[in-house]
């Protein structure tokens, strides 16, 4: 599979033609955060998503082509983050709290 | 019923740690999750090992149900206080499950792992050992409980309540964003269902919104509250979660959960279907 993201979480076994991908790595103070919470709202705002990140701080959603707002809680934070993510595309996002 | 007999928050739950006629139970989507760390004394039900047939599409029956409860040493008598991950769905899915088999008296914990998480409060990882008990279910309640033909005779006549995001509801996707979307279904939603959101229930922190919020939501959106209400989702979980606003909450007689929901609804031959972000009429179509 040549979609892979350097870097990224492994895209292996998953159809990319038919998927709009938004991940990520959540981080504080360069170190990353497990059991965060990244919720996925659309572009009126309105919840869709909501994925805890791994022990590594990642996060992934199979979304829709469009713009996205990602909202990252964690423990006395959270942060807004927009996106813009295409079909076929991995939209990388990396968050700090 | 009010709020304060099915939904607890964190300090009551702290303060009934150590107390042996109170169960923590955790259900999660995600089943790993207990075994990293739960709130500690908590056991763990897994909603599909334990809860579906392992060969029928359909749930454990009375007898696997007393079976399931028995292992894991509740008694009838207990004080179940359910809780997990994704904003209670799995929990409240269990909840229904334990009211559907009869269960006297469980509760929420308000939040869940998320809130519990986000207070920073103390996770374990020590899985307890419960003394088995003889738990004895009731026969299953069907009256919080819709099948394939109550929706299809409920359209246009009560109301349905599609909980899953507006992109599902419109049929520009078919299942949460945090799942692959290659499905079988067809998209859309059941016609003259209104959208109201699980999500819209919940403040971001996954508690329960007031009771004053709750009514102005769902009417708001268009539900009439004197008639009946069956309320669907993708797999039943999200909307059982609406199920407990809607009946434990607010106290609405006449709500089910329609468990079989989209994934049946939408690989039905012969039944309408509307696309869109409007209810639409009767006989469905394209928006």
């Amino acid at each position: 599979m040549c979609a892979a993201t350097v870097g990224g979480l492994s895209l292996e076994g998953i159809d990319m033609a038919k998927e709009t991908v938004i991940q990520g790595t959540v981080t504080k103070d360069g170190q990353p955060v497990g059991g965060a919470y990244v919720r996925l709202l659309d572009a009126r705002g309105q919840f869709t998503a909501e994925v805890p990140t791994s022990a590594t701080g990642a996060f992934r959603f199979f979304a829709a082509p469009g713009t996205w707002t990602l909202r990252t809680l964690a423990p006395g934070a959270s942060v807004d983050r927009t996106v813009v993510a295409g079909l076929g595309e991995v939209a990388e996002v990396d968050v700090s709290v | 019923m009010s709020r304060t007999d099915v939904l607890v928050d964190a300090d009551w739950v702290d303060a009934h740690l150590d107390d042996p006629k109170v169960v923590l139970v955790e259900v999660d989507e995600d089943t790993a999750a207990y075994e990293k760390n739960h709130i500690r004394s908590a056991v763990r039900i897994d909603w599909r090992d334990d809860l579906q047939d392992a060969v029928r599409r359909d749930f454990v029956n009375k007898a696997q149900f007393e079976a399931l409860l028995s292992r894991k040493g509740i008694a009838n008598d207990d004080t179940v206080v359910l809780y997990g991950g994704n904003n209670n769905w799995f929990a409240s899915y269990a909840y229904w499950y334990f009211k559907l088999y009869g269960h006297q008296d469980v509760k929420l914990l308000d939040g869940g792992r998320k809130k519990w998480e986000l207070d920073s409060r103390e996770l374990d990882s020590v899985v307890p050992e419960r003394t088995p008990t003889r738990y004895v279910a009731q026969a299953q309640d069907s009256s919080i409980r819709a099948f394939r033909d109550d929706v299809v005779g409920a359209i246009g006549v009560d109301n349905i309540v599609d909980v899953r995001s507006p992109d599902e509801y419109a049929g520009r996707l078919l299942a949460p964003a945090h799942l692959p979307q290659e499905q079988s279904q067809r998209p859309g939603h059941v016609p003259t269902a209104v959208s109201v959101p699980w999500s819209k229930a919940a403040n971001d922190d996954g508690t329960f919104r007031s009771d004053d919020e709750l009514t102005t939501l769902y009417t708001g959106a268009g539900l009439d509250l004197s008639k009946d209400t069956i309320a669907y989702c993708r797999i039943g979980e999200r909307s059982a979660h609406t199920w407990f606003v809607l009946h434990e909450l607010l106290g609405q007689s006449s709500v089910r959960n329609y468990d079989g929901s989209w994934t049946e609804y939408g690989s039905l031959v012969g039944v309408p279907v509307q696309l869109g972000d409007a209810p639409g009429g009767p006989e469905g179509g394209a928006a």
